[in-house]
């Protein structure tokens, strides 16, 4: 076939399978791009940041997919890693992290204090932070093992490829 | 007991009549009005020269309710010294060690706000570790052991701690 409308392909590249066509659909297209860029930002307090650093170094690897690189500004990341304890006294600067994020944007409550307060149940600690800002995916554990942090990535991962996305309408 | 505490208690009997030694510490029980100047003898005469710590204990139900305890260290010696005074909880005031010694500023704040004992003498007993607007002293045995004060109001579907 020769159309003006298609790209040119060697000989030799076509039998590569490198040309071939992909159909998928476009909010699935984004989905599958966005689950393998997540920029997290470590809002870490306490104990469970060695678990953090554990899970992001070498012998686990969250760079596998695509959550290794983190940023220390709220306004680049998209993934909000609440690791440890948070006290009443911490809440407002986790709230205004979470509104300085820019949409689309995750949580993840790392750790049974972040998730529900742990065993501290006191005037000091708030009793999850699902209080304070709304939360994607919950992962248990004092501390968690890295493979529960690995599988809390994966499902949140497939929360965001089948989420619906913004960014699809009618103009593209 | 160690010849240095011998000769302190000789040399405070006046201010610390009971001195007992828990632990290798000598212990001093001192009245309120009068642990500004057994610190200061401390300090001064016996070089101990570091100021450890200063907490409180809530004897609820006993009177007077609380004791002031402050923990001294001397470099020199290798040696602690412990300082009880108690206070009723009507006027829980002690005199403040910030004169003697710099580290009490902060030390003293966390007891303010703890224990709510009044430390007389320091200009900034703001919270430190608790913040603005938080009412009550967490650490009294009266403070209900759940009771939570939050800053930032909750999402829907949760409710709000009481305040009392």
């Amino acid at each position: 076939m020769s159309s003006s409308r298609t790209i040119p392909i060697r000989p030799e590249a076509a039998k590569s399978g490198a040309f071939e066509y992909l159909s998928t659909r476009k909010d699935e297209l984004i989905g599958w791009a966005r689950k393998f860029s997540l920029f997290p930002y470590p809002f870490v307090t306490a104990c469970c940041a060695m678990e953090f650093m554990a899970v992001s170094s070498t012998p686990y690897d969250t760079d596998r997919f695509g959550a290794a690189l983190p940023r220390f500004t709220p306004r680049q990341s998209d993934l909000l890693m609440v690791v440890g304890t948070v006290t009443h006294k911490q809440a407002p600067v986790l709230l205004k992290v979470w509104e300085q994020m820019c949409e689309p944007k995750w949580v993840i409550a790392f750790g049974v204090c972040a998730t529900s307060g742990g065993f501290y149940n006191n005037y000091a600690a708030v009793q999850g932070i699902d209080r304070i800002v709304p939360v994607d995916v919950y992962i248990p554990g004092c501390p968690p093992r890295p493979e529960m942090v690995i599988d809390g990535i994966m499902q949140l991962q497939d929360k965001i490829a089948r989420q619906q996305h913004l960014i699809v309408n009618d103009r593209f | 007991m160690n010849p240095l505490f011998e000769r302190i208690r000789e040399a405070l009997a006046a201010q610390a009549g009971d001195c007992s030694v828990a632990h290798g510490i000598l212990v001093l029980q001192v009245a309120p009005g009068a642990v500004l100047e057994v610190a200061r003898r401390l300090k001064d005469d016996f070089r101990f020269d570091m100021f450890a710590d200063v907490t409180a204990v809530d004897w609820l139900g006993q009177e007077p309710r609380f004791e002031v305890v402050w923990h001294f260290y001397s470099t020199a010696h290798k040696l602690r010294v412990r300082m009880k005074a108690r206070v009723a909880e009507a006027d829980p005031t002690v005199a403040s060690l910030t004169a003697l010694y710099g580290s009490a500023h902060f030390m003293e704040r966390e007891c303010h706000e703890m224990y709510g004992i009044v430390f007389a003498g320091n200009g900034d007993l703001r919270p430190i570790l608790l913040y603005e607007g938080f009412k009550g002293h967490p650490l009294r045995k009266d403070y209900p052991k759940e009771l939570e004060q939050p800053l930032v109001p909750y999402r829907e579907g949760f409710e709000m701690p009481g305040r009392e």
